[in-house]
């Protein structure tokens, strides 16, 4: 079934007015923001504010509150099991530590992912391959994710999700606790991966990695965007905030609000 | 998306709506039959066959024990052969099922609560969803149905075990023939007491499974979580293993 919103079809996720909290702790709070197709869209912000939240609730490991995602057209919140499946196949999520299953090879990793979504036996060897290769992690199919580093962990994390062809990918802190050059190289990857056609929505607080990798900038600033815009855009803003947060300097977290507590 | 037993339920018809989508949950993952299926085996030879040595060892001691207790017991009073039916009466509809599921509330509902916490501090239970698995399907229903399968099996071993080391002891350190505590252990021997000490065993093995795989997927923060996780997943096992031995008994008896 599908639900259209407005007479033309957008390729792109929408996520409208999204309120989530944990407990009496509210965490986003009209959080508003269109990802485009075929860009890199970065959210920046400082650490708990929220943005691994906002990068759950697109593919509904958690629900909102208040608001609606919608992707492609559809909203993700009205979805029964087989189209919450469907959808998870056209979004990857790469995971802030990997999350790889660590009982499992990095062959085995990049497999279960096909193996669900139905790929015959051929085809799932040659996504293996192709995938790694993309990572430039060939000839790694046999190793345990304990016996490689955080910075391979996270180039299988991203194999394991572009082996499924992905339209959008969502990367948690990619380049956080890596060295600079293993962050480098990361940045490289989800702009290569971009250039091979996949929208991606990166969450980071790391601004060197935001503005190499980002088309958009959006700082999630007390639970909702604050400001929208390129690259050139953002660097140029007067806002306060985004200017302290870009520039890291130590008073920005003095702007911070203290926790909000929702109401009831 | 929080997992059952942990959630409130303010009303009673909010408590009726939470177990009805509990129990379809249930049913959902029950009949993704594909994705379970070939973790089955898997998880039988993990939480059951690996299960055997400890529970022997239990036995054998259980055996030991309730014959020499039980000829202190009957010492003038009852004639000597009795003992084989205390052993075998006890082991099989009692000492069996309950000894050997506490022992294996510790062995498996320890390591299924580490081992879902774990994967749920890591992330790697969100990552199993995004690659459109199932949570319950893949991690609980496989484990569940296994210890369910396997907990009869083990306390089968364990109670002839149990009976055969009761017996070996009786010949050895009491005045006693194979014979006379053959007559003793057939005198009250009905079926009834096989199949009822198996029946209580699969719920054991239902409730233990069940509890560590609740505990575990409720697992916040990190190791700390994890450890608090594994001891109530223990906790709560043994409890429910009494509380429905107390129940087959007022049931079945």
């Amino acid at each position: 079934m599908v639900r259209r919103y407005g007479g033309r079809f957008h390729r792109m996720i929408v996520l409208d007015n999204l309120a989530k909290s944990f407990g009496s702790r509210s965490v986003l709070n009209g959080l508003s923001l269109e990802v485009p197709d075929g860009k890199n869209t970065v959210i920046i912000g400082p650490s708990g504010a929220g943005k691994s939240v906002t990068l759950k609730l697109i593919v509904r490991l958690l629900v909102p509150e208040q608001g609606r995602v919608v992707v492609d057209d559809v909203d993700v919140g009205e979805m029964d099991r087989d189209e919450l499946a469907a959808l998870r196949g056209r979004i990857g999520y790469v995971f802030q530590f990997a999350a790889l299953f660590d009982s499992m090879t990095v062959a085995e990793n990049i497999r279960m992912g096909l193996v669900k979504h139905g790929y015959d036996d051929a085809t799932i060897r040659e996504r293996i391959e192709e995938s790694l290769d993309v990572v430039e992690l060939s000839g790694a199919e046999d190793r345990l994710p304990a016996e490689l580093s955080g910075g391979m962990r996270k180039r299988v994390g991203i194999a394991r999700a572009i082996a499924l062809k992905p339209r959008y990918i969502l990367y948690d802190e990619p380049t956080t606790g890596l060295d600079p050059i293993t962050a480098a190289v990361m940045d490289q990857l989800i702009i290569r991966t971009r250039d091979l056609g996949v929208t991606g929505l990166v969450v980071t607080h790391d601004m060197r990695s935001a503005f190499s990798v980002g088309d958009r900038l959006a700082m999630l600033h007390d639970g909702a965007i604050r400001q929208v815009g390129s690259v050139s855009e953002m660097r140029a803003s007067h806002d306060p905030v985004v200017r302290q947060f870009i520039e890291g300097r130590p008073e920005a977290i003095m702007l911070e609000p203290p926790v909000r507590r929702s109401a009831g | 998306m929080t997992p059952l037993a942990v959630s409130g339920a303010p009303s009673p018809e909010g408590f009726i709506a939470h177990v009805g989508r509990r129990s379809l949950e249930a049913a959902r993952a029950l009949a993704d039959v594909g994705t379970w299926t070939p973790l089955l085996a898997i998880q039988m030879r993990r939480l059951g066959v690996d299960s055997v040595p400890i529970a022997l060892f239990i036995a054998v001691f259980t055996g030991i024990v309730l014959s020499l207790l039980s000829s202190y017991i009957f010492t003038g009073a009852v004639p000597l052969y009795f003992v084989g039916a205390l052993v075998g009466k006890t082991i099989m509809m009692e000492l069996g099922p309950v000894l050997t599921g506490m022992a294996l509330a510790g062995r498996v509902g320890a390591s299924i609560a580490a081992e879902l916490g774990t994967m749920k501090v890591t992330e790697q239970v969100d990552a199993l969803e995004t690659l459109a698995y199932d949570r319950y399907s893949y991690l609980v229903v496989p484990r569940v149905l296994a210890a369910t399968l396997m907990f009869p099996v083990v306390t089968a071993f364990a109670v002839a075990v149990g009976v055969a080391s009761g017996w070996i002891t009786a010949i050895n350190l009491l005045d006693l023939s194979t014979a006379e505590f053959l007559k003793g252990l057939k005198q009250f021997y009905q079926f009834k007491d096989v199949w009822f000490g198996l029946v209580k065993s699969a719920s054991f093995g239902f409730a233990v499974a069940l509890m560590g795989c609740l505990r575990g997927l409720a697992t916040q923060g990190g190791a700390e979580g994890v450890g608090q996780s594994t001891t109530s997943a223990v906790v709560l096992g043994c409890e429910a293993i009494l509380v429905l031995d107390a129940f087959w008994a007022l049931v079945l008896l």
